[in-house]
């Protein structure tokens, strides 16, 4: 699996450390909203398909990456900086309730 | 001033090695950099740093990722968003570097003593990185003066193309004999020299 970092180019998939799902929004951490806290640490979409997800080019340039994945072909969709990339995606069930 | 010791030294044999009957295609030398800076820009100050490296240096960083030159005495190049490696063979780019480049503008780090500098020089140089890194090594992808962040079972590395057929690869100096070790063997088929 090759990962295109926009800084270094295409890389192993072996150069980058996955950083998790990038559907989530981490709440204001003064926030008391259990359900939101429990909607950032446990609910995962795990969709058969095209996911968000954050990475880090920690074997490169050491940025961190927003990259959507194919978890069923593993085809890597697009790839950007998370830096002044970050828009709310996040698609979670607590939100879904409201 | 401190005598600064290689860590190479106990695996740093002078001479001709390996396969080397029908001539030496790998030439091996540390470039002991007096100064090795790591300087960092904040998002938006990039154009600043540039020009605080020109300032220091005079040497005019290329645009574009991991654009870099060397004048043979100094070098720079990009290897990350806005983060450039500077190395002189002189000492004191440290304080040079604290002089112009303001906080406002970004950091300045030091590591001349963290770093170890290698150069892999010769015909076959490209075919032995290419052993080491999964990275493409043809002039045309990585032009004489670029840089390139990359690892090497987890030993992560900077290289720097300085000439056609020369790389200098900079390495953190605790694993920088291990990965000397792993280069001389990497060269014994091709016949190398270290000079
Ligand atoms: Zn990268």
């Amino acid at each position: 699996m090759l990962i295109t970092c926009p800084y270094c180019g295409p890389r192993d998939v072996i150069e980058f450390t996955y950083q998790g799902d990038g559907n989530r929004d981490r709440p204001d951490p003064a926030s008391q909203n259990f359900e939101a806290w429990n909607a950032y640490v446990y609910d995962r979409l795990n969709p058969a398909g095209d996911h968000n997800e954050i990475w880090q080019h920690s074997g490169g340039c050491r940025a961190h990456l927003r990259v959507v994945r194919n978890t069923l072909t593993h085809e890597i969709l697009s790839v950007a900086f998370m830096r002044g990339t970050h828009t709310s995606t996040a698609r979670r069930k607590a939100e879904d309730k409201s | 001033m401190v005598e600064r010791q290689s860590p190479l030294e106990p695996e740093f044999h002078v001479g001709s090695h390996g396969n080397f009957e029908h001539g030496v295609e790998i030439i091996l030398t540390e470039t002991g950099p007096g100064s090795i800076m790591q300087l960092a820009a904040w998002p938006g100050e990039e154009k600043k740093l540039i020009a605080a490296i020109r300032t220091v240096t005079g040497l005019a960083l290329p645009d574009g990722a991991g654009g870099g030159l060397s004048d043979g005495v100094k070098s720079v190049f990009g290897f990350a968003p806005g983060k450039f490696t500077v190395a002189d063979e002189a000492e004191g780019l440290a304080d040079a570097f604290a002089k112009v480049v303001t906080p406002a503008i970004g950091t300045v780090t030091d590591l001349s003593h963290g770093r170890t500098a290698i150069r892999i020089a010769g015909p076959k140089a490209e075919w032995v990185l290419a052993k080491f890194f999964a990275i493409d090594f043809a002039l045309p992808a990585f032009p004489v003066g670029a840089g390139r962040s990359t690892t090497h079972h987890d030993v992560f590395a900077q290289i720097q193309r300085t000439g056609s057929d020369q790389f200098d690869i900079y390495v953190f100096r605790s694993f920088a004999r291990s990965f000397w070790k792993a280069l001389c063997h990497a060269s014994e088929e091709v016949g190398y020299e270290v000079q």
